[in-house]
């Protein structure tokens, strides 16, 4: 028997009993960055491909979303913050070892990058808004000059878009004081996850039963591959430490077991996996509930990762001092 | 780099809790938040127990996790030495190094946000102090020095008695050492 118990006070705000420093403005973050790398995947690559017929959606329509849907994420990342008015020092410095410093600054290439993307799309995608770009001044030239050089943005965009979804991940992996979030294959897990929810919005977006068609097909694999990523993650933990064998633990029969299966994975991968296949063997009218799904799943998948990663720890006190009980004392 | 290190015997500790009193004062933590607590580790089978008390902090890693982890560059060594430190001027309040801390030493300091942390006192440490936990022990079982000097207090004991440190499987070279 070993039995350790803290005989002087610890109660740090957010620390203790374990740790509540992210929460969902976190997850929100994680998943519309992850979301916003598929958008720019997805519109890049129909651009290269040249599948201005058979995904007008993807090809013209799709890159404007991505600049909002960061934004959001950019926000509730901000609200996260602690010492808020300190903000700008994440670009006083870069420090290589950090994944949020790496984080910070793709932020920072990849936001001009998704801003000339979506222009070069604009007078094709949104006549109206590229209207007005034209009233405003160098505005028909900053138009010309992104479709002029449209290919090489896209070539562009694909890189960094894979950066910022695998660094979603990284971010969290690279904390190797939390043993949930400990394996390399959280970075994979979570790009694969950006680019399934994001196939779910352009089936949400797309007009075309074509387009839709196609995403499904996409969103189908996708879904398969992030399957075997978690199959993978859990062995991976399963596998591994003390800590990990403990971390994994809580989704394999512990408290977050349902939770983990029949909030995320069952509703989040397995439904709108067998939804996605109705849809192409031909049997309409679950596209849209199966894309709704996956978003969810997406969320889910963050949520839960981010709630289990500060849920396992290193050091485990029986916590004996309750600020609660010093109210007691108050007549 | 000098290597500090702070070296309790658990052996002579009788878990007071003076060194946790001791840093309040002398740090001004607020009410709530403590930089340093007092572990009671109980092993074995009734009637075969042994208890040890540890006073345990942040353990000034050689390797600090919560260091490489700061994307701003706030947690950084003190001058040349292994002592940890958050440059409040610096800290976003991010939160990166308390979850990439594995001894769980690091608060955020309310109401203003940034993170703070077990300081060894860097500034007695200036001018040739010992840390205020380590002053004020009444049982003198807390001793603080260079780890780099082989006669110094703190390596003639790490040459004498055995001893342990927590966690060193996380690769992050804590300093502090425990005698049992």
């Amino acid at each position: 028997m070993v039995e350790e118990v803290l005989v002087t006070a610890r109660f740090n705000a957010k620390v203790d009993p374990s740790l509540t420093i992210w929460s969902w403005e976190i997850a929100v973050y994680l998943f519309l960055g992850g979301l916003t790398a598929g958008i720019m995947c997805f519109a890049a690559w129909s651009l290269l491909a040249d599948k201005d017929k058979e995904l007008p959606f993807a090809h013209n329509r799709f890159a404007l979303w991505a600049p909002i849907v960061l934004s959001v994420g950019m926000t509730t990342l901000f609200l996260d913050l602690e010492h808020k008015l300190y903000v700008f020092r994440f670009y006083t410095s870069f420090q290589p070892a950090s994944p949020m410093s790496w984080g910070a600054w793709i932020l920072v290439l990849v936001y001009p990058l998704m801003v000339l993307q979506v222009f070069s799309t604009l007078r094709r995608g949104y006549p109206v808004l590229a209207g007005w770009t034209e009233k405003i001044p160098f505005g028909t030239g900053l138009l010309e000059f992104c479709e002029r050089w449209r290919r090489p943005i896209a070539w562009w965009v694909i890189p960094l878009a894979v950066g910022l979804g695998i660094y979603t991940g990284v971010l969290l992996s690279a904390l190797s004081a939390r043993p949930f979030w400990n394996s390399g294959v959280l970075g994979p897990l979570f790009l694969v996850s950006g680019l399934s929810t994001a196939s779910a919005l352009a089936i949400i977006g797309a007009r075309q039963a074509g387009e839709k068609h196609f995403f499904a097909r996409t969103d189908l694999t996708l879904i398969g591959v992030e399957l075997m990523l978690i199959a993978l993650f859990l062995i991976n933990l399963s596998t591994g430490t003390e800590q990990q064998l403990a971390a994994v633990h809580m989704v394999m029969g512990g408290t977050y077991t349902v939770p983990f299966w029949a909030w995320f994975v069952l509703p989040g991968l397995l439904i709108p996996l067998v939804l996605e296949a109705f849809e192409l063997r031909g049997i309409r009218g679950f596209a849209m509930i199966a894309s709704v799904l996956v978003l969810y799943g997406g969320f889910m998948l963050r949520y839960l990762t981010v709630e289990l990663g500060q849920l396992s720890r290193w050091t485990d006190y029986g916590i004996q001092f309750d600020p609660q009980l010093l109210l007691r004392l108050t007549p | 780099m000098i290597t500090y290190a702070m070296v309790i015997d658990t052996r002579t500790c009788i878990g007071c809790g003076d060194c946790v009193v001791a840093c309040k004062n002398e740090n001004s933590v607020p009410a709530g938040l403590n930089r340093d607590w007092v572990v009671e580790e109980t092993r074995g089978e009734y009637p075969h127990l042994s208890t040890e008390f540890r006073s345990e902090r942040c353990n000034h890693c050689a390797h600090a996790t919560c260091v490489t982890n700061c994307p701003t560059g706030a947690s950084h060594y003190w001058k040349d030495t292994n002592i940890v430190l958050v440059a409040a001027e610096k800290c976003t309040g991010c939160k990166a190094c308390i979850a990439a801390c594995p001894y769980d030493a690091r608060l955020i300091m309310h109401p203003d946000g940034y993170i703070d942390k077990c300081t060894f006192c860097h500034h007695r440490v200036d001018q040739g102090l010992d840390p205020a936990c380590v002053s004020s022990c009444p049982t003198h079982c807390m001793h603080f020095g260079v780890l780099n000097d082989a006669d110094s207090l703190v390596s003639r004991l790490l040459r004498t008695r055995n001893y342990k440190a927590l966690l060193t499987e996380t690769g992050n070279e804590p300093n502090v050492y425990y005698l049992v």
